[in-house]
């Protein structure tokens, strides 16, 4: 009896990958997907925040992709590992804070530790959905042996999508799969993929771009870095990089920035860090919840009190009273005139 | 058969479903664990979880601070 071989699918949650375990299945392979949690992947989490968009499914797409294949999926906290790509990328940055080579060697070197870990499965390689030349950094003919070689996947590293364009790997050349079975697409060019998809019958995918991490968002990365220069430090927890995507982000001052919520959705996530930071809401008007990140001293209470006051419902009153509490809940109560538009300075926005 | 807690609270997808899925792993077929979120993501991720990994979702409660997933361990 021949043996079904096993593979293990890096699942996005975009098409390509989707396309990939497709293709491998068509084969007769036995696929199950692992997705990694860097922090910084795009998620249904900031539609949960937001009230304007709750109408919006608020689905996780590794899982919907995982359950469309019929396939396990693995989801794998690299949180705190994957700091050192961010910090230290090998083969550098992107346009914005993306050290997307570096990451996706990552990735697959996470993949295969997880193989050996998981050694009693029997998993016979690896599979993504790469396509040379789909995406700027890390997607490109001359990376892609970057990535197997130094994320120790090597020969084992399959990508169906594109793996006539590439030497044979192991898979192929021992039979395991049909390599004329598998598909030679390049390019931005997403028709191949698109036809392909319609062919196995799949209607319903997340955006084929497959813009599936805020590094890449050059607002995101811009706060991120202003965070760095004003703590003088590159270190960062979860919840520093999630109060990076909530609300309005202003810095008058390099002691602290104040993230002003945007909408009752993010009011209501951000009081769930009041243990933590030092918030401020108004009292007399309805207003946003707002947090403040970094030392806000005393002489600033009515510099912040005011900033927050432009953002509510008082914002044309004469005075509002705004509420200061610390984390350790010492109260404090400011009435203030909110400051005009012009007053909120546009350099302060980060 | 066990029954677990597992407090997700203030957690965005998709934490609630990697906690889960890391405490089901040290668990047996048919102990049940209740899981309390307070992201919605959530109402939807943990079954689509449960689903695809031979687990079932055997209770949801939802107020309107808190939701509570009771999922019980499939094969």
């Amino acid at each position: 009896m021949t043996k079904q071989h096993k593979a293990v699918a890096l699942i996005s949650g975009g098409l390509d990958s989707m396309l990939a375990v497709r293709v491998l299945q068509e084969q007769g392979i036995e696929v199950e997907g692992i997705n990694f949690y860097t922090g910084f992947c795009v998620e249904g989490h900031t539609h949960a925040i937001r009230n304007h968009d709750k109408e919006k499914q608020k689905r996780n797409n590794a899982l919907w992709v995982a359950e469309q294949l019929g396939i396990k999926l693995h989801i794998v906290d690299v949180i705190e590992e994957y700091k050192d790509v961010l910090l230290n990328p090998k083969h550098g940055y992107g346009a914005n804070m993306n050290p997307c080579l570096d990451c996706k060697i990552f990735m697959v070197g996470k993949a295969v530790e997880w193989v050996k870990e998981h050694h009693k499965d029997g998993f016979d390689f690896i599979v993504t959905g790469e396509v040379i030349g789909q995406r700027p950094m890390s997607q490109r003919k001359f990376t892609m042996p970057i990535i197997s070689e130094e994320s120790g996947a090597d020969d084992l590293l399959l990508r169906p999508l594109c793996a006539k364009n590439l030497p044979e790997t192991k898979p192929e050349r021992e039979g395991w799969v049909d390599r004329e079975k598998l598909y030679d697409f390049h390019g931005r060019n997403r028709k191949p993929q698109i036809a392909l998809a319609k062919q196995f019958g799949l209607h319903d995918f997340a955006s084929p771009a497959g813009g599936c991490c805020f590094l890449t968002d050059k607002s995101y990365s811009d706060k991120l870095v202003d965070l760095w220069q004003a703590r003088n430090s590159r270190e960062y927890e979860l919840d520093d990089i999630m109060l990076l995507k909530v609300g309005r982000h202003i810095r008058p001052s390099d002691e602290f920035k104040l993230i002003i919520a945007r909408d009752a959705g993010e009011s209501k996530f951000l009081e769930g860090y009041r243990k933590q930071y030092t918030s401020l809401h108004a009292l007399s008007h309805n207003g946003p919840m707002a947090l403040v990140d970094g030392e806000l001293k005393q002489e600033q209470y009515p510099l912040a009190a005011a900033i927050v006051a432009r953002f509510g419902k008082g914002r044309s009153a004469e005075e509002v009273e705004i509420d200061i509490a610390t984390p350790d809940q010492q109260r404090q109560q400011i009435k203030t005139a909110p400051l005009s538009a012009d007053e909120v300075l546009q350099e302060w926005y980060v | 058969m066990s029954r677990q807690q597992l407090d997700a609270r203030r957690m965005l997808c998709p934490m609630p479903v990697i906690k889960t899925q890391n405490q089901v792993a040290a668990m047996q077929v048919g102990d049940e664990i209740e899981v309390i979120c307070t992201d919605p993501g959530a109402l939807n991720d943990i079954p689509a979880w449960a689903r695809i990994n031979g687990h079932s979702v055997i209770d949801t409660v939802q107020d309107e601070d808190e939701i509570r997933i009771t999922v019980r361990v499939g094969a």
